[in-house]
């Protein structure tokens, strides 16, 4: 405000502390218990919905609940498991560090407890908006090598000494789901912007080349990707040149995760208004200029949440390698259940399975929306 | 007054001349493309050769000397691979199919469940909705795959509806069977779709013609139903319900789906149904409050509204996203090889298995989804034309 104010007018009146709510007219709001009726059993209706749902609360809930806690197993032996008839948690138990790190050596398991730690750090620092800057991106980079490193002992195929050294045959558990959907993530991302922008060059053979990528990878299953990386791309290679298992899957998932970041990455190239192409023209930037500080810091920006939703999809896609044989997180823990002392634990495996899963896609997603709503349009322009 | 003097034009060194620099990069890509699928075409060809395996499509013409559980046309172990495949692709389409129409029917009522002014129901489908969406459509799968080898017996066969019963072999239901008069009620069918297209084109332009011409949905429904009611009814309806219906140890009557095709069927409906609702929910919410105000003031009945106003810009919104669901569906079904059921990729696999030709056979069924996807993703663009907005 800046309209002039006599200097003996400045006395005025400022609230120092927050005034009580007026109250609603009575005739308004109802008292809560007629308001709870109202919503719950307002109109026969709303009264049937209620009643129904209670009917499958009802019906569901206490047998589950029975199964699942009251006649639960929760340390012990498979015959006590038996004995008491209702969920048998001691079998998890049991098998929880061979879930988290599969037949990794026993006495080297350090190793993949270190990388968890890392990697647990950097997500907890990658969540805040503090640390979005450039350096985050190469701190991610070097932690994924050392993560690499620490856990098959050596980078890229040179030794480290003092490390012995793990066959990727051996890895297994949480640690492979993470490199999966993680390493997937973080080669995909790069590729996945040079095919959007692939997509809408000018010239001709770019284009189809990326547009041939993105299609064909979108158009057929995951499992045919994993089939070709496992079966077809050894027959690729020169006579003699192996590529480990574990790499091939990983190279169809980054192959895979690339075209489907692409077009989250096209949707925001698409948002980005004519204008700032205009604008960034005449101020004489050349192509490169232009994506790298006027149009890419804008459209990978306004698609945070997509990426986030994309990656959410890719976690829950790592379960696939279980059909070639890699021992990722749910493979890991399927074949803890032919383990001949524990047989007939299935559910338990799967719903604690489902559990983890649950716990961080559904992280995931809240932090999308919550982001969504810091970076909605109004706020980032 | 001075003059302006046009600077000598001087030669632009070619990385600086855009054309130029275009063909240059192109070049150099496209070689680079080419070298890499010549290199893994003649690795592969001599890989091949030191295997002792042969590029070709003659195994197709082979007998597949295997059994498959269950088909829309019958298989016998003589039967060639190629057959095979059919068989293949027909059970990946049958659950396809059958997938889609349930999925979309629970997804568009779990979707408005969730925008319900009871919070008790909202909430409800809103937890099934995020458990669903969050955990692995494989594990659910299993999931469902373990619960249905728990269950009793067919003697102690769950009930689940009128003449439906789930037990661990699998799911038993009516079904219609036909002697041999199905060829004129398809025909008559067809003859139905085709006089309801052509009833309600014109019955479109009479009314923009004039302002006013009989209403066009039970004329079209009249045709499309009452043409094959018609030609049944000519023969006498030969065509007899069986019921199944429990005797001594397992059913007689109905059609049995097996373990594994009700294992999927449960886990792909159950999985996509979440997705679409969150699709028909977040399509409602978009038709901004002032259109329901706007017809309300022009005096529309609810019906009318919903059907004239809303609908038609909710599924502006819903359609894109409900068809690639419809894709991943179709695409998602190729996870049946972890638990069984004889799909496309299933047979795949047992035929690479048997015969060591992983090239063809998953050139093969690559082929066929991205044919799937590339004729859905035409039409998309053929209905997103259609519908987009005009602007001005």
């Amino acid at each position: 405000m800046n309209r002039p104010v006599a200097p003996d007018a400045l006395v005025h009146y400022v609230a120092s502390e927050k005034l009580a709510d007026l109250k609603p007219p009575a005739s308004v709001l109802p008292p809560w218990p007629v308001a709870l009726f109202r919503t719950y059993f307002g109109t026969p209706a709303t009264a049937a919905i209620t009643l129904v749902c209670l009917a499958i609360l009802a019906w569901t809930l206490p047998p589950f609940l029975s199964w699942a806690f009251i006649n639960a197993t929760w340390t012990g032996t498979a015959a006590q498991c038996r004995e008491a008839g209702g969920a048998c948690w001691a079998f998890i138990g049991e098998k929880f560090w061979f879930s988290v790190f599969g037949l990794y050596p026993y006495e080297l398991r350090w190793r993949p407890a270190t990388v968890l730690v890392i990697f647990a750090v950097m997500v907890a620092l990658s969540t805040q908006r503090l640390f979005w800057r450039r350096e985050l991106v190469y701190a991610w980079f070097a932690v994924l090598a050392v993560m690499w490193g620490l856990m098959g002992g050596s980078v890229l195929g040179i030794p480290i000494p003092g490390l012995e050294p793990v066959a990727t045959r051996l890895w297994g558990g949480w640690l492979v789901t993470i490199f999966l959907s993680v390493f997937g993530l973080a080669m995909a991302y790069p590729i996945g912007i040079m095919l959007a922008l692939g997509r809408r060059s000018k010239r001709p053979i770019v284009r189809a080349l990326s547009v041939t990528w993105i299609e064909f990878i979108r158009g057929v299953p995951l499992i045919s990707l994993l089939f070709i990386a496992t079966f077809i791309v050894p027959l690729f290679m020169p006579q003699g040149v192996e590529i480990d298992r574990l790499i091939r899957a990983q190279i169809a998932f980054i192959v895979f995760a690339a075209a489907y970041m692409a077009e989250v990455f096209r949707g925001g190239l698409q948002a980005i208004p004519k204008g700032q192409f205009e604008g960034a023209d005449s101020l004489g930037l050349n192509y490169a200029q232009t994506m790298r500080f006027i149009v890419l810091p804008q459209a990978l920006k306004i698609t945070i949440p997509a990426q986030v939703n994309t990656f959410i999809g890719l976690f829950k896609d790592t379960t696939l390698v279980l059909i070639i044989g890699i021992f990722d997180f749910f493979t890991t823990l399927r074949s803890a259940l032919g383990d001949s002392n524990w047989l007939g634990f299935a559910t338990e495996a799967y719903l604690y399975a489902a559990f983890v899963y649950f716990i961080a896609c559904y992280t995931m997603s809240r932090y999308s929306q919550r982001l969504e709503k810091d970076l909605s349009p109004e706020r980032v322009r | 007054m001075s003059t302006i003097e046009t600077p000598p034009a001087t030669k632009t060194a070619f990385w600086n001349d855009p054309v130029k620099r275009g063909l240059a990069l192109q070049t150099v890509l496209i070689v680079f493309v080419l070298l890499v699928v010549w290199a893994a075409w003649s690795n592969m060809s001599a890989n091949m050769v030191a295997r002792g395996l042969i590029f070709g499509w003659d195994y197709l013409g082979r007998p597949a000397n295997f059994a498959i559980g269950e088909g829309l046309i019958p298989f016998a172990p003589t039967d060639s691979y190629g057959r095979a495949v059919i068989v293949g692709l027909l059970n990946t389409l049958r659950i396809a199919v059958v997938g889609i129409i349930l999925a979309t029917l629970l997804g568009v009522a779990l979707g408005v469940m969730r925008l319900s002014s009871n919070p008790l129901l909202a909430r409800l489908v809103s937890g099934y909705v995020e458990v669903v969406r969050n955990t692995p459509l494989l594990l659910q799968l299993f999931l469902w795959y373990a619960i249905i080898n728990t269950l009793p017996g067919p003697r102690q066969a769950l009930p689940l509806g009128p003449g439906m019963f789930l037990s661990n072999r699998g799911m038993k239901v009516p079904w219609v069977e036909w002697s041999d008069v199905l060829w004129p009620v398809i025909w008559a069918l067809v003859a139905g779709i085709i006089g309801a297209f052509i009833a309600s084109r014109a019955l479109q332009r009479r009314r923009e013609a004039t302002g006013d011409a009989p209403p066009t949905l039970p004329i079209a429904a009249a045709l499309i139903i009452g043409l094959p009611f018609l030609a049944l009814a000519v023969q006498g309806f030969p065509a007899t319900l069986t019921v199944p219906v429990l005797q001594g140890f397992n059913f007689t009557g109905g059609i049995e789906l097996s373990p594994e095709f009700v294992a999927l069927l449960l886990g792909l409906v159950l999985y996509t149904a979440a997705f679409i609702a969150e699709i028909v929910r977040g399509g409602i919410v978009s038709v901004y409050k002032g259109q329901w105000e706007a017809a309300r003031a022009l005096g529309l009945p609810a019906p009318r509204i919903m059907r004239l106003v809303i609908l038609p810009q909710a599924l502006r919104v819903i359609i894109p996203p409900l068809t690639s669901q419809y894709l991943n569906l179709t695409k998602n079904s190729s996870l049946a090889v972890a638990i069984g059921y004889p799909e496309l990729v299933h047979v795949s696999n047992t035929t690479m298995n048997q015969t060591g030709r992983a090239v063809e056979v998953i050139l093969v069924f690559a082929l066929v989804y991205l044919t799937i996807s590339l004729l859905t993703s035409a039409f998309m663009n053929w209905y997103n034309g259609r519908v987009a907005i005009r602007e001005r």
